[in-house]
């Protein structure tokens, strides 16, 4: 690790402040930034460590959803009783991500921000646009087997390696953010970038731009019947080849009144299926259907080798999740009658 | 004059109150380790993924190789050291050596501390993604594989898992011998 100063902030604006030191970065649990300063993949003059900021509680969003601080654990975030119960693809999701030792440190601002996991991109020795723009690409010719399927570009096929996040894209969470320029508020699936040209922009955040808040809108019936279905080499603790976070609320005749799909481990960013969703809302939920819309999401996937299993691996994933999301949506009208 | 590069930080440790000027890069094991010489926790990967440096951050499992030391200023660490003493140990580490729960040893601090905290979660209701829906409310309902998939953050090379889960499992179910630690026979088996 090269040498940085340290500070810890006790207000958001004091963090925001700090962050306008050159080669400031923040830092929330450091799972993911501690060991990327081992690496040399991360080398900040200084680091601005907001664990102790009190973002830590889930309440009420103004618009009766929850309101997530930047700082609530993956653990407190996947055992909040609202959140098992109203959007329990989120729960999923963060439970089938690391392990319980990551997961009480990790945060949820910094779940956001975690970095690929690009064998290049991890190793300082190799070439990595994203790390040394300019440099190259060589996991497009080398081991791709995690690698993107979507939205890739010449410059860069890493991944995004987030499970949270892509449950996060599906319920349409909001990202709220405090600068020197003041508040704003993010749409999640507008908060990261694909790679283009310029791969090392993964994210909208301006450089004194600290997280605050991640807001879900109001519970609804594809908010709560839903899954996030993860494969992965094996078994636990390790990141997904594919992943997807799907929902279903049915109409009293028994159709699609509402679906959410998003995808992980197939792009640079937690991909939101709004085309599929288009496909499959007004429609029955047959297992056709379901094969057809996962089907629609690769029609323009590309493969760079290792990783061609990921488009025949995606679809079946979606259909997997969206029959899975189905019993659970058809348990619930049952129950409601 | 201070090092302008040092932080002070206020630390816990099984009880015992520290106040050092530390290198904000010394993470939290290397400050277990090298200064306080508790060598009880271990470097396996010094990454996060093979759990040999798990401690108690808090009371919460964590890995001690991922956190810098000055970010744990006022909040106490329970080490293996905190946990038992070999003319006393805890019915976990007794229960480890009972059901052969360990080979070379190595990541066996960090599996019996990751098994206390994973007993505490059940009985706070912590779910897992085994059952989202239903999460035990006690360590005793664990079953095999909830067990698993609870210590998958902690590696073992030597393979000693049915061992351990047997050993979770005895203390969890309260079936757990304490004849060695009453007879005063509890020497850790490490070769």
């Amino acid at each position: 690790m090269t040498p940085f100063s340290y500070s810890r902030p006790t207000s958001v604006a004091d963090a925001v402040a700090a962050l306008a030191e050159p080669g400031a970065r923040l830092m929330g649990g450091g799972t993911n930034f501690v060991d990327l300063m081992r690496k040399g993949v991360e080398a900040p003059d200084h680091v601005v460590d907001v664990h102790g900021l009190p973002l830590g509680t889930i309440g009420e969003a103004s618009g009766g959803g929850l309101r997530i601080g930047a700082l609530v654990s993956n653990t407190a975030l996947a055992s909040d009783e609202r959140v098992r119960r109203d959007y329990r693809m989120l729960s999923e999701a963060l439970l089938s991500g690391a392990t319980q030792q990551l997961r009480n440190r990790a945060t949820t601002a910094g779940n956001v921000l975690q970095r690929t996991r690009c064998t290049y991109f991890m190793e300082p020795e190799y070439p990595c646009n994203k790390r040394e723009p300019g440099s190259g690409c060589p996991a497009k010719t080398g081991f791709n087997r995690i690698h993107a399927i979507l939205g890739e570009s010449e410059h860069c096929i890493a991944t995004h390696p987030s499970d949270m996040c892509v449950a996060m894209a599906a319920l349409d969470a909001t990202v709220h953010v405090t600068g020197s320029q003041g508040d704003r508020e993010i749409p999640f699936v507008d908060f990261h970038l694909l790679p283009g040209d310029s791969p090392e922009a993964e994210t909208v955040l301006r450089a004194d731009d600290v997280i605050t808040a991640i807001t879900l809108p109001e519970a609804s019936g594809a908010s709560r019947n839903s899954v996030y279905v993860k494969v992965r080499d094996r078994q636990s603790y390790a990141f997904a080849l594919v992943s997807v976070a799907a929902g279903i609320e049915l109409d009293a005749s028994g159709q699609i009144a509402d679906v959410r799909i998003a995808l992980g481990g197939v792009a640079h960013k937690p991909w939101r299926a709004s085309g599929a969703e288009g496909l499959l809302r007004g429609s029955a939920p047959t297992e056709d259907a379901f094969r057809e819309a996962g089907e629609a999401i690769v029609a323009d996937a590309n493969g760079y080798g290792h990783n061609d299993f990921k488009i025949t691996l995606a679809p079946r994933t979606v259909a997997l999740a969206l029959n899975k999301a189905l019993g659970l949506a058809q348990r619930a009208t049952g129950d409601a009658r | 004059m201070s090092d302008p590069r040092t932080v002070g930080v206020s630390v816990t440790v099984n009880g015992e109150a520290h106040r050092l000027d530390l290198d904000p890069r010394v993470s939290l094991l290397d400050l277990l380790r090298l200064h306080l010489d508790l060598t009880g926790s271990k470097k396996g990967c010094n990454q996060g993924a093979c759990g040999a440096c798990t401690v108690l951050l808090d009371g919460e499992r964590v890995n001690a190789c991922l956190v810098l030391a000055v970010s744990c200023d006022g909040q106490e660490v329970t080490t293996i050291e905190g946990i038992g003493t070999p003319e006393a140990l805890a019915p976990i580490q007794d229960a480890f050596i009972e059901h052969d729960g360990f080979q070379c040893g190595y990541c066996t601090p960090g599996q019996i501390l990751s098994s206390v905290a994973l007993m505490d979660e059940a009985a706070r209701g912590l779910p897992s993604v085994i059952d989202v829906d239903a999460p035990p409310c006690s360590a005793a309902e664990l079953s095999d594989e909830e067990i698993s998939e609870r210590m998958s953050g902690n590696i073992c090379r030597c393979g000693a898992y049915p061992g351990i889960r047997k050993a979770i499992h005895a203390v969890a179910s309260g079936a757990a011998s304490t004849s060695r630690v009453a007879s005063g026979a509890a020497q850790p088996a490490t070769a």
